[in-house]
């Protein structure tokens, strides 16, 4: 990662209709880091993917990608970044192969070269044995997997992944991640959104957590974590007295009930660990690591009780 | 209408070389299937030659001094031109656009709206030259055309084709969904089926009628271009159709244009 800004949004708005999607935002983004916008669905992820890659105007503010403006110079900026959104919008009349070479002939990539590097790509994804499969018979893993190639096949500077993993079974998420590694060894600048926070922990420098058209926080994945959750969460099942008695011991901490389980966010778990297991041993109580969800949670304030 | 988005409906679209990389997908999945897309033109105007030109025909009176079959024949051709090109840009644009997401993937592309959409008006006018000139083949072979003339209706065939997809593309372009085509397909392409002097002279129809076919019916004027070609009856009046086109489809183009990109870039 270097000190080059390669991405920077001021001001950043996107209104539809009447619907603000996008408000006033800012971000940077430098050169070959791995930078995620994490938030739920809706938060306005990808309404600002699509303003980077020059799909959307903006209704404010401004944005620039290596120096240019998306509002002037969107075919140089779309020359340089590869794009995987979050549908599958392969061509189905297509074969696995013929879709790379079309997609690099919008490029102006000779035919020769497009076929050079599309069977690279087919090999790095691993879909070489699928080449002339049609759309329709690959698995959806195997769709993302394309995607990739094919957001890749104009050797871009810029990566913009929209959700690179929704939808997949752990293996093939596994898969994806272990291709995002590879690009980020090579110094792809990648950008990508996500609402799994194990998938921004996993892959992302740094990360920015978006809620209702809102940057609400920015840092590390680590840093986060440790700043508003703390090192360890604890855990406790569900009971009246126990909550009774964790409002009682520890007034500062932040207690969440999810479904038939309380979690305590505290400075202090070791101790109250210790303290249930003596008064309430039949509890099952346990610490585990905080993560980003914690972070999410705590701060778009869902389901979370004081 | 937003800020961003106001160009006027009527504005000048800058298009580049870029609109034939859409134009070679189309084709190139065209020709995937050719055998299948080849048969249709080939086959229809068998039918109809036989059934109405020569069957029907037995007991027609000559239109405008020409056998009912070789009054018929040169219309199927201009016919096809309509159905190929407008079906092309209503139905299949739309699917390409809404259900396989196609202007959305090439849009990503150094390759922008504008460009697709007039590569798309580029291929509609292409299956317009390809059906129609099959169909022509079909009516030479049975001996209806009786002028050298008939070599420059393919090329009129991408003229015509060319605004019945710019026509289509306004209707894709504000449809809901696909099956609003029923309305355009019905009330627009049926009547002209009929009512552009194809089957019948159009001097035989009420003068009102007449009238608003001549002002209104873009197929009219390729029907009347078509027929003087095929049989060499070159007439001033075909100056008028041809003008008639020529303003037209650089209109509805640059209409077509705006509205899609009034729909799809917000």
């Amino acid at each position: 990662m270097s000190s080059e800004i390669l991405i920077k949004a001021e001001g950043l708005t996107k209104k539809f209709d009447d619907f603000l999607a996008v408000d006033k935002i800012d971000f940077q983004v430098f050169k070959g880091e791995c930078f995620g916008f994490l938030g739920p669905n809706g938060a306005g992820k990808t309404t600002t993917m699509r303003m980077v890659q020059c799909g959307l105007p903006l209704s404010a503010g401004s944005l620039s990608v290596s120096g240019m403006y998306v509002t002037e110079s969107g075919r140089e900026i779309k020359t340089m970044i590869g794009v995987a959104p979050q549908e599958d919008n392969l061509d189905p009349d297509f074969t696995v192969m013929h879709n790379l070479v079309v997609y690099a002939r919008y490029f102006d990539i000779p035919k020769k070269e497009a076929t050079k590097r599309a069977e690279e790509l087919l090999k790095f994804v691993q879909l070489d044995e699928k080449k002339e499969v049609l759309i329709d018979e690959l698995s959806s893993g195997m769709k993302r997997r394309l995607i990739l190639a094919r957001a890749l096949i104009n050797e871009p500077q810029i990566l913009i992944l929209d959700e690179p993993t929704t939808g997949l079974d752990p293996q093939a998420r596994h898969l994806i991640w272990e291709k995002i590694r590879n690009l980020q060894k090579q110094e792809v600048t990648i950008v990508l959104t996500t609402h799994y926070m194990e998938e921004a922990a996993q892959l992302c420098d740094r990360t920015v957590i978006m809620d209702l058209g809102k940057i609400i926080e920015e840092g590390k994945p680590a840093d986060l974590v440790k700043k508003h959750v703390g090192e360890e969460v604890l855990e406790v099942g569900y009971d009246e007295e126990v909550l009774k008695f964790l409002q009682d011991t520890c007034p500062d901490a932040k207690l969440e009930i999810m479904g038939d389980r309380i979690q305590v966010f505290t400075n202090q778990t070791r101790g109250i660990f210790s303290q249930i297991l003596n008064k309430y041993s039949f509890k099952a109580a346990m610490i585990r690591d905080a993560n980003l969800e914690d972070v999410f949670l705590k701060l778009t304030g869902r389901r979370l009780k004081e | 209408m937003k800020a961003d988005v106001s160009t006027s409906l009527l504005s000048v679209p800058q298009i580049s070389y870029r609109a034939w990389k859409v134009w070679r997908r189309d084709l190139e999945v065209f020709m995937k299937t050719y055998k299948v897309n080849f048969f249709p033109p080939l086959v229809e105007p068998i039918f109809y030659l036989v059934g109405l030109g020569f069957g029907l025909g037995g007991f027609v009176q000559p239109q405008e001094g020409l056998r009912y079959v070789a009054f018929i024949a040169p219309a199927l051709v201009a016919i096809s031109m309509m159905f190929s090109s407008f079906f092309e840009c209503t139905y299949a644009s739309f699917v390409r656009m809404y259900y396989q997401k196609t202007f959305g993937a090439i849009i990503a592309t150094p390759v922008s709206l504008e460009e697709v959409i007039a590569g798309e008006l580029l291929w509609g006018a292409t299956k317009s030259l390809i059906n129609s000139t099959i169909v022509l083949g079909v009516v030479l072979v049975f001996g209806l055309v009786s002028s050298p003339l008939f070599l420059l209706i393919p090329p009129l065939a991408f003229l015509v084709g060319l605004l019945f997809s710019a026509m289509a593309m306004c209707f894709t372009a504000i449809t809901p969904n696909i099956d609003s085509f029923n309305y355009p397909s019905f009330l627009f392409i049926t009547p002209m089926f009929i009512l552009s002097g194809t089957f019948f002279s159009s001097h035989n129809l009420p003068g009102t009628v007449q009238t608003i076919s001549k002002i209104f019916l873009p197929l009219y004027h390729a029907v009347e271009l078509s027929r003087g070609l095929a049989i060499g009856r070159l007439h001033p009046s075909l100056l008028f159709n041809l003008g008639w086109i020529l303003v037209a489809t650089p209109v509805f183009v640059i209409l077509s244009i705006n509205l899609m990109k009034r729909r799809l870039i917000k």
